[in-house]
C-alpha cells in the first residue's frame, strides 16, 4: 500500500505545474477561449514536446507506457489550471478506445499522430434520448458488403467541433437499450454525409451535435469487436471518469486555495472575515469535503485498470458520486464566501464552479452512480 | 502509488483473522453484532485474551508488550478487530494513560502500572472535563494543594466513563492558582479506593450508565503519583488527546454495523418486499458507504503518511469529524429499519430482573433506538466536531 508518487511521476508533476503556472494565467485563459478551436493550439504542442500526449501509449507507438496515474497527475493540474485543451477528448476517450480496442494497424497508424499533437479525436456515443444509460444507442450501423453504413445522431460529443476523427458508437443488432449489438467505428469529421455543429458549454469549453446520414465507412473503421463493444465502452468511460475526477480535485483544491485565501485578505467590521468562526467552520467543511474528494480520486486512479469488472465499476461509480457531491458544495460555498466578487465573470472563482458544475454531469451525476451503486448491492462485501 | 497490500501485509491480516476467529469468544461476538451490552467481565476477559497473544498493547514500545509493527500493520490489526467485531480495548489505559506513562512516567510509574494496563488487571478512567471545563477544558477547577508529601484533592470531575469499575483515575488539577490557565495544571494518577472520593452514576438518554460524575473530598494523593512535572500537566494532556484521535475514525466499526444494516433490512419487510429491496433505501445505505470508502482511504493517507515520519495531526481532526458523523448516520438507518419498533424500548440488561421476557416486537430490533441516541456521543466527546473545526481551520487552514 502506497500513497506516493515516484521520482518519474513526481519529475512528471513539476514539469506540468511549471508549465501551467508559467502560460495559464486567468487572462491567458480568456484569450485562448477566443482562438478558432476554443483553446490553445501551441500549448498543445507544447504538451506533444513535454510528452503528455504519449502518457498512455505504448512505447512502439512513439508513447511512454505511462497508466493511470500519469493521467491522474495530468488532469488534476489541468483542472487547477482550467485547461480548455482536449487532452480528455483526445488521449483519454478517442486514445483509450485506441489502445484498449482498436487493430495493431489502426493503432500504429494513428498513436503515432496523436502523440505528436497532430490528430484530435473525440468520443461520439451519447444520443438525445440516452441521458446517462451507456448502453442506449438508437444510431445504426448497416453491413453493406466489407463497408458499414452509418444512421444516426451523437449529442454533447466534448471537444467534437476541433476533431479530425470521431469515435462513434452505433448499433449493428439489438434493442435500442441492449448491451449487446453495439460496433465503435472510426469516422473522419469531413466524411460524406456527417454533418456538425460546434457550440460553447457553460464551462468554457466546446462540443458538438453530429448528424450521420448514410455515412460509409471501411472494415478498418471498426474498433474492438463489432456488435459487442459494450465493454469497450464502459472500460474507456471508467477511465474518464477516474480522469475527471483528477481534474475536479484540482479544481476544488483551486476553489479552497482561493477561497481561505480571500479570508484572510477580505476585511470587514475592521478585521478579515476569516476571523468568524462560522466563516472558519465553513472552510473547514470544505476542506473534509475536498479531501474525501481526492482519496476517492486516488482509489479511482488505482482501480482503473483493475480485472475485476464488478470492483472497478463499484469504485469508479463511487468516486463519481464523491466527485460530484464534493464539488458541488464546495463550489457553492467558494462562491458564499467571496459574496458579489464570486458571482462576476471577471473572477476566477465562478469559472471553477461551472467546470465541476459540468464534470458532475458528465458520464453519469452523483445521483445516476449512486443508484448504479445501490443496485450493484453496495461497497461493504457480507462479512 | 498501489492500493494493493503487500505479500507480507495480506499474510499479516490473515493470521489476525484466523487468530480472531478463534479466539474471540462467540457470547462476545453475538454481543457486539447485536448491539447489546458488554458486562465488565467481557471487556477484562478479551483484554486478557489479547495480552495471553501478545497483541494487548501493540502500539507500545516492545519492552512494555508492544509489537514493533508498522503502522500499516497497527492498521490493519484494528481493523480486524473492529470488524470481528471484537470489543474495543478500553481505551483510558492502553491509548490514554499508558502512553502518557510511557512518555513521561517514572521508572516506579512504568513497571507498577504497564503491565497491569496491558492484563486489564487496573480499570482506568479519565478525569478531565468538570462542569465547567469542557471544551475549554484548561478552565478546570479541580485543585491539588501540596502538604508534605501529598496533593490534597477537592473538585469534581463529570462525563468520568465507566468510573463505576475503575481502581484508578488520571486526573487533571490545579496546583498553581496564580499562573495562567493552561500553566497551573498537573497530571495525576489517583487511586479510586482513597478516602473521599465518591462516584455518583450519571443516566444517559439512551437507559444506559456509562457516564458518572466523581466527587473529591480532600483526597490525599502521593506527590510521587505525579506524572512529570508539576504544572506542566496540559503537555501532557494533549499529549493524550492527540492519540486519542488517531483511531477515532473508526472504519471496521462502520463497516461491521452496515453488515448488521443489510442483515436486519433484508429481514425487515415493506409490503410484500423486505426494505433492503426498497431502491430508496438502498441508496440512502450506498450514500453512506461511498463516505465511508473515502473515509477509508483518507485513513490509509495518514497511515501510509505516518508510514513516512511525517506527523499525521491535523488530518486526525479530518477523520475525527468524517467517522462520527457516518457512525450517527448508520445508527440513523438502523432506527429506521426497524420501523415502529424503534419505542418498543431498551435493550434489557443481563443485570436487569425482567431479562428473561421476551422482546416486545422483532429480537433484532432490541437495542437499535438506545443505540442510535447514544451514538449522539460521538461527535461530542474526545474534542467536539465544532472545536474539532477550530483547530482544521486554526493548524491546517491558518485562519
Amino acid at each position: 500500500m502506497d500513497f506516493e508518487l515516484s521520482e518519474e511521476q513526481r519529475l512528471l508533476n513539476d514539469s506540468v505545474e511549471r508549465l501551467l503556472t508559467d502560460r495559464y494565467t486567468f487572462d491567458a485563459r480568456q484569450r485562448f477561449m477566443q482562438e478558432p478551436l476554443g483553446f490553445s493550439r501551441e500549448l498543445w504542442r507544447r504538451y506533444a514536446e513535454l510528452g503528455l500526449l504519449g502518457l498512455p501509449f505504448k512505447e512502439e507507438y512513439g508513447g511512454v507506457g505511462g497508466g493511470p496515474v500519469e493521467t491522474m497527475i495530468v488532469m488534476e493540474a489541468f483542472g487547477r489550471a482550467l485547461a480548455l485543451e482536449p487532452f480528455l477528448a483526445t488521449i483519454v476517450l478517442g486514445g483509450g478506445c485506441l489502445r484498449l480496442g482498436a487493430t495493431a494497424e489502426l493503432c500504429a497508424s494513428l498513436i503515432p499522430k496523436i502523440v505528436n499533437g497532430h490528430l484530435l479525436l473525440a468520443f461520439a456515443h451519447a444520443e438525445r434520448q440516452s441521458r446517462y444509460d451507456l448502453a442506449d444507442v438508437a444510431s445504426t450501423a448497416r453491413k453493406d458488403g466489407s463497408n458499414y453504413v452509418l444512421d444516426g445522431a451523437k449529442t454533447l460529443i466534448v471537444h467534437g467541433d476541433c476533431a479530425d476523427k470521431l469515435i462513434m458508437s452505433a448499433r449493428l443488432a439489438g434493442e435500442r437499450r441492449d448491451q449487446h449489438g453495439i460496433g465503435l467505428f472510426l469516422v473522419d469529421a469531413d466524411a460524406a454525409g456527417l454533418s456538425r455543429r460546434g457550440y460553447p458549454t457553460v464551462d468554457g469549453l466546446r462540443a458538438a451535435e453530429v448528424t450521420l446520414a448514410g455515412v460509409r465507412v471501411g472494415a478498418e473503421a471498426v474498433i474492438g469487436e463489432p456488435g459487442n463493444a459494450f465493454p469497450l465502452i464502459a472500460r474507456v468511460v471508467d477511465a474518464a471518469i477516474a480522469a475527471l475526477a483528477a481534474e475536479a480535485v484540482g479544481a476544488m483544491a483551486a476553489l479552497h486555495q482561493l477561497t481561505v485565501d480571500y479570508l484572510k485578505t477580505r476585511k470587514q467590521f475592521g478585521v478579515p472575515i476569516g476571523s468568524f468562526q462560522v466563516l472558519q467552520h465553513r472552510a473547514a467543511d470544505m476542506l473534509i469535503a475536498l479531501e474525501q474528494a481526492r482519496s476517492m480520486c486516488m482509489l479511482a486512479t488505482m482501480m482503473t485498470d483493475e480485472r475485476d469488472e464488478v470492483d472497478r465499476c463499484k469504485a469508479i461509480a463511487a468516486a463519481k458520486v464523491q466527485i460530484g457531491r464534493s464539488g458541488r458544495f464546495i463550489g457553492q460555498q467558494a462562491i458564499q464566501l467571496h459574496g458579489g466578487i464570486g458571482m462576476t465573470m471577471e473572477y476566477k472563482v465562478g469559472h471553477y464552479f461551472k467546470r465541476v458544475t459540468a464534470i458532475d454531469t458528465l458520464f453519469g451525476d452523483a445521483d445516476h452512480h449512486l443508484a448504479k451503486l445501490a443496485r450493484m448491492g453496495g461497497l461493504v462485501d457480507a462479512a | 502509488m498501489d492500493l494493493r497490500f503487500t505479500p507480507e501485509e495480506t499474510a499479516f491480516r490473515d493470521e489476525v483473522r484466523t487468530f480472531l476467529r478463534a479466539a474471540l469468544p462467540e457470547s462476545i461476538r453475538r454481543k457486539m453484532i447485536e448491539g447489546r451490552h458488554l458486562a465488565k467481565e467481557d471487556l477484562v476477559g478479551w483484554q486478557r485474551i489479547l495480552n495471553a497473544k501478545g497483541w494487548a498493547v501493540p502500539h507500545w514500545p516492545v519492552e512494555w508488550g508492544g509489537t514493533n509493527w508498522s503502522p500499516v500493520r497497527q492498521y490493519i490489526y484494528r481493523e480486524e478487530l473492529q470488524q470481528a467485531p471484537a470489543p474495543d480495548p478500553l481505551p483510558f489505559g492502553v491509548n490514554m494513560v499508558g502512553p502518557v506513562i510511557i512518555a513521561f512516567g517514572s521508572e516506579a510509574q512504568k513497571r507498577r502500572h504497564l503491565p497491569r494496563i496491558a492484563n486489564l488487571d487496573d480499570w482506568w478512567c479519565q478525569g478531565f472535563s468538570e462542569p465547567g471545563a469542557g471544551s475549554d477544558l484548561a478552565s478546570l477547577k479541580t485543585a491539588a494543594r501540596r502538604e508534605g508529601g501529598h496533593y490534597i484533592v477537592n473538585g469534581q470531575k463529570t462525563w468520568t466513563t465507566l468510573a463505576q469499575y475503575a481502581d484508578w483515575m488520571f486526573c487533571l488539577a490545579r496546583t498553581d492558582q496564580a499562573a495562567k490557565k493552561q500553566d497551573g495544571i498537573s497530571f495525576l494518577l489517583i487511586d479510586m479506593k482513597t478516602p473521599g472520593i465518591t462516584v455518583r452514576p450519571i443516566t444517559t438518554i439512551d437507559g444506559g450508565q456509562e457516564v458518572n460524575e466523581v466527587f473529591f473530598d480532600d483526597v490525599r494523593v502521593p506527590i510521587e503519583n505525579r506524572v512529570g512535572e508539576e504544572n506542566r500537566g496540559w503537555d501532557y494532556a494533549k499529549f493524550l488527546l492527540g492519540n486519542e484521535r488517531s483511531g477515532i475514525a473508526r472504519v471496521g466499526v462502520s463497516k461491521a454495523r452496515l453488515r448488521r444494516l443489510r442483515e436486519i433490512a433484508a429481514l425487515e419487510r415493506v409490503g410484500d418486499k423486505p426494505l433492503i429491496e426498497d431502491e430508496r433505501f438502498r441508496v440512502k445505505i450506498a450514500a453512506i458507504e461511498v463516505e465511508l470508502k473515502a473515509l477509508e482511504m483518507t485513513q490509509l493517507r495518514v497511515v501510509a503518511a505516518e508510514r513516512r515520519g511525517n506527523r499525521p495531526d491535523p488530518a486526525s481532526s479530518i477523520l475525527k469529524i468524517k467517522g462520527s458523523e457516518i457512525q450517527q448516520a448508520i445508527s440513523e438507518l438502523l432506527l429506521e429499519a426497524i420501523g415502529p419498533y424503534a419505542v418498543a424500548g431498551e435493550a434489557p440488561h443481563e443485570e436487569d430482573e425482567r431479562w428473561n421476557e421476551p422482546p416486545v416486537g422483532h429480537d433484532w430490533a432490541t437495542g437499535l433506538a438506545p443505540q442510535y441516541f447514544n451514538m449522539r456521543k460521538v461527535s461530542i466527546y474526545g474534542g467536539s466536531n465544532e472545536i474539532q473545526k477550530n483547530i482544521i481551520a486554526k493548524a491546517i487552514l491558518g485562519l
